[in-house]
C-alpha cells in the first residue's frame, strides 16, 4: 500500500513500472512540462543560466510554499480560500518585529510564526470541523478575519529583516550554484511532508480526502485528520509569508492577496483533485514554477506587466477548466 | 420520560417559537435592525448631541444602500444556486469605466456599454461554471483577476470621461428632498426579483438547481442553461450597481467598488440565503443591506478602522451561517 488512492487489486499482475507510471504519471508530466519549458526561456533570455535560475527560484519562493499549503488541505478534502491572507499576516507580522532583531533572532523568530500559522490553520480547521459549514464558506470568512488582522498589525507596507534573513532565500548553498530558494523548498518537503505522508497521519489524510464516510467507518479520526491538515497548512502558509518578507523585503498587508487564487491553480496543474484524496507536494511545486517561469517567458517577450498578469489569470481559468475536465473523467 | 405536564408544554412552546422563527428569518431581521437602529441613536445622541433617526438619515440610508442592493441581488440569485460570485465588485468597476468612456458617445451608448460588460463577465463565470463545471469560487476569482489585470491597463491610460446625466441623476439626486432616485431604480428590481423568483417557472428552477443539480437535471431542467442565465443575470445586477456607484462619486476609480465584495456575500448570508443553495430569497437580503448599511453607519460613529471592519463583516459570514445551518437542521 504506497497509496491511499488506488485499491491494490487494480493493479495485480501490472509490472512496478507501469504501476508507478500510471500513479505518478500527472507528476512527472508536469515535471516535464516544466523541463520542456526551460529551452525556450533561454533561447530567449540575454542573462547567464545561473542568474536566470536564481531569479527564478527567487521569484517562485512564496507560490511554491502556498501552493504547498493548499495541496496539503485540498488532499484532505478541503479547500482554504484564507491562504493568501493568511500569508499576508504572517508576513507583516514577521517585517514588523525582525526589523531591528539580530539573524540568531529572527531565526528563532521565524519558529514562532510557524507556530502562530499553524495555530490559525488549526482554528480555522476547528471551526469547520465544530460548526460543520462547508470549508469554503469558513475559509472564505477567514479570508477576510486575517487580512483584517494584517491590517491591524501594519496599515502602510514597512518593515523589515536583517540581512542574513534575506540571504537565506536570495543567496545561493556555499561556494555552488545552486539556489538557495529552491534548496528551501525541497529541504521544507523533505522534513515536513515526507515522514507524515508516508507514516499514518499521511495516510488519514488521504483516506478522509478521499471518502470521509469510508475513512471514519475504518476507524480514522476524520475531525482530528482534518484540523491536523489545516495545521500543516498553516505552517505552508507561514513559510510562505516568511518567504514573502525575505524576498520582497518588507511587509505588506495587501501582498498575500494574489496568492490564494495562484496556490489553487498551482494545485490543480500539480495533478491533485479537488474533490480530495488525489495527488501530493512534488506535482504543485512544479507547477509553481510553471507558473512563475511562464510570466517570466511573458515579460522577457517584451509583454507589458499588466497583460502579463491578465495572460496569466487566462492561463490559469484554462488550467482549472481542462484539469475538472480530466479529474471528472477519471472519477468516473 | 417524567417530565412534569408543564415544562413539556413550555418545552414545545419554545420548539413552536423556534420553528416560527426558523420559517420566518424576516421577523429576526426586523427586530436586528430596529435595534441596530435605536444602538445607532443612542450613540449619536451621546457623541454627536443630535437624534440619528430623522426622515433625511433615512433617505441617506436607503441612497447609500442601493448599489449594495443591487450588487447583492445577483449574488443571492447566483447564491440561490450554491454558487458564489466574487468577480461582482470588479465587474460593476469595469461597469463603471465602461459607461464614462462610452458617454462620450451618448448617454444610451454610455449605459448599454456599462451593462454589455456585465452581460459579458456574466456569460464567461456562467460558461465556466455551468458548462465546465468549475468551482465558482475558483471560476469567479480568476475572472475577477482578469479584469482586474484589464481594468489597470485601461485605467492607467488617459481617456476622454463623460458621465451621462441621466447616470449622475440616477446616482444622487433626491426627489422631494427625501426619495433618491436610486431607491426607486432598487425598489423596481427589487419586485422583479422577489416576484420572479416565486411565481416564475426559471424562479422555481433556481431554487430546484441549487438544491440538488442531479435530480433536476433527472427531472429534465438543463442545469447548465440555468447556470449560465444566472450569471449573466448576476453580471448585470453587479453592473447596474457599478452605474448607480459611478453616478454617486461622478468619477470611476479602480477601488470603486472594490468594499462591496465581502459585504455583497454577507448581506445575502444575513439575509438567511444559504450559501449551501436551495434556500432563501431576496426579501431577506434586502433587510440584511440595510443592517450592513446602519452598521456601517454606526461603526463610522464609533470611528472604527477599516481592518475592524474586515473582522467583523468575516466573522458575521461564519457565525451567521453557523447559527442558520444549526436551525436548518434540527427540523
Amino acid at each position: 500500500m504506497t497509496s491511499a488512492t488506488v485499491t491494490a487489486h487494480e493493479y495485480r499482475g501490472v509490472p512496478a513500472w507501469r504501476r508507478n507510471l500510471r500513479l505518478h504519471g500527472w507528476t512527472i508530466g508536469v515535471w516535464l512540462v516544466l523541463l520542456a519549458m526551460v529551452p525556450y526561456w533561454r533561447s530567449l533570455s540575454q542573462q547567464s543560466f545561473e542568474f536566470d535560475i536564481q531569479a527564478l527560484a527567487i521569484d517562485a519562493l512564496p507560490l511554491c510554499f502556498a501552493a504547498m499549503a493548499q495541496a496539503v488541505v485540498v488532499i484532505s478534502g478541503g479547500i482554504d480560500l484564507s491562504v493568501g491572507s493568511l500569508m499576508g499576516l504572517m508576513n507583516v507580522i514577521s517585517a514588523k518585529h525582525m526589523i531591528g532583531m539580530s539573524f540568531r533572532e529572527a531565526i528563532l523568530f521565524s519558529l514562532v510564526i510557524l507556530l502562530l500559522s499553524a495555530l490559525a490553520g488549526g482554528f480555522t480547521g476547528l471551526v469547520i470541523t465544530f460548526t460543520r459549514i462547508p470549508d469554503i464558506v469558513v475559509t472564505l470568512g477567514m479570508l477576510f478575519v486575517w487580512y483584517g488582522v494584517g491590517l491591524w498589525v501594519m496599515e502602510i507596507p514597512g518593515g523589515g529583516a536583517p540581512q542574513q534573513f534575506y540571504d537565506l532565500a536570495l543567496g545561493s548553498i556555499g561556494s555552488t550554484q545552486v539556489p538557495g530558494a529552491m534548496v528551501i523548498v525541497f529541504a521544507a518537503l523533505v522534513v515536513l511532508w515526507l515522514p507524515i505522508r508516508w507514516l499514518r497521519p499521511g495516510l488519514s489524510i488521504y483516506a478522509v480526502g478521499s471518502n470521509r464516510n469510508a475513512a471514519y467507518l475504518s476507524g480514522i479520526g476524520v475531525a482530528r485528520t482534518r484540523v491536523g491538515a489545516y495545521m500543516l497548512g498553516g505552517v505552508f502558509a507561514g513559510l510562505a509569508g516568511l518567504a514573502l518578507t525575505a524576498t520582497a523585503g518588507i511587509g505588506d498587508p495587501n501582498s498575500g492577496s494574489i496568492y490564494t487564487l495562484n496556490s489553487v491553480a498551482a494545485v490543480v496543474l500539480g495533478g491533485v483533485s479537488l474533490l480530495g484524496g488525489v495527488g501530493g507536494l512534488i506535482g504543485p511545486i512544479a507547477a509553481a514554477y510553471i507558473l512563475t517561469l511562464s510570466k517570466t517567458i511573458l515579460l522577457i517577450r517584451g509583454t507589458d506587466p499588466n497583460y502579463a498578469a491578465v495572460y496569466q489569470g487566462i492561463l490559469i481559468i484554462l488550467v482549472v477548466v481542462i484539469g475538472g475536465l480530466l479529474s471528472r473523467k477519471t472519477h468516473r | 420520560m417524567t417530565a412534569a405536564p408543564e415544562t413539556v408544554e413550555r418545552e414545545s412552546r419554545l420548539r413552536a417559537l423556534q420553528r416560527f422563527l426558523t420559517d420566518n428569518p424576516v421577523v429576526i431581521l426586523v427586530l436586528v435592525l430596529v435595534a441596530l437602529f435605536v444602538v445607532t441613536e443612542v450613540v449619536n445622541r451621546h457623541q454627536v448631541g443630535e437624534p440619528f433617526v430623522t426622515w433625511n438619515q433615512i433617505s441617506t440610508t436607503l441612497l447609500v444602500a442601493a448599489p449594495l442592493g443591487m450588487i447583492a441581488g445577483g449574488q443571492t440569485l447566483v447564491m440561490l444556486t450554491g454558487g458564489v460570485d466574487l468577480s461582482v465588485a470588479y465587474t460593476a468597476t469595469a461597469a463603471a469605466f465602461a459607461i464614462s468612456w462610452q458617454g462620450t458617445n451618448g448617454t444610451l451608448e454610455g449605459i448599454l456599454a456599462g451593462l454589455l460588460v456585465g452581460v459579458v463577465i456574466g456569460l464567461a463565470n456562467g460558461v465556466g461554471v455551468g458548462v465546465f463545471r468549475v468551482n465558482p469560487l475558483v471560476m469567479t476569482l480568476g475572472t475577477s483577476s482578469v479584469i482586474f489585470g484589464l481594468l489597470s491597463i485601461y485605467a492607467g491610460q488617459a481617456f476622454e470621461k463623460r458621465i451621462p446625466d441621466v447616470v449622475t441623476t440616477l446616482g444622487r439626486e433626491r426627489f422631494h428632498t427625501y426619495l433618491p432616485a436610486n431607491t426607486l431604480l432598487w425598489a423596481a428590481v427589487a419586485a422583479v426579483l422577489v416576484l420572479g423568483l416565486s411565481y416564475t417557472g426559471y424562479g422555481r428552477m433556481l431554487f430546484a438547481v441549487g438544491d440538488n443539480p442531479l435530480a433536476s437535471r433527472l427531472a429534465g431542467v438543463r442545469v447548465w442553461q440555468v447556470l449560465v442565465a444566472v450569471y449573466v443575470l448576476c453580471g448585470v445586477l453587479a453592473a447596474l450597481g457599478g452605474l448607480l456607484l459611478v453616478g454617486f462619486t461622478n468619477n470611476p476609480d479602480l477601488s470603486l467598488a472594490t468594499s462591496y465584495l465581502l459585504p455583497s456575500v454577507a448581506a445575502v448570508v444575513i439575509g438567511g440565503t444559504s450559501i449551501l443553495g436551495g434556500w432563501g430569497g431576496y426579501g431577506g437580503t434586502i433587510l440584511g443591506v440595510l443592517i450592513l448599511t446602519v452598521l456601517g453607519s454606526l461603526l463610522t460613529l464609533l470611528d472604527a478602522e477599516e481592518w475592524e471592519r474586515q473582522v467583523i463583516y468575516g466573522s458575521i459570514i461564519i457565525v451567521l451561517t453557523a447559527i442558520y445551518a444549526r436551525a436548518t437542521r434540527s427540523d
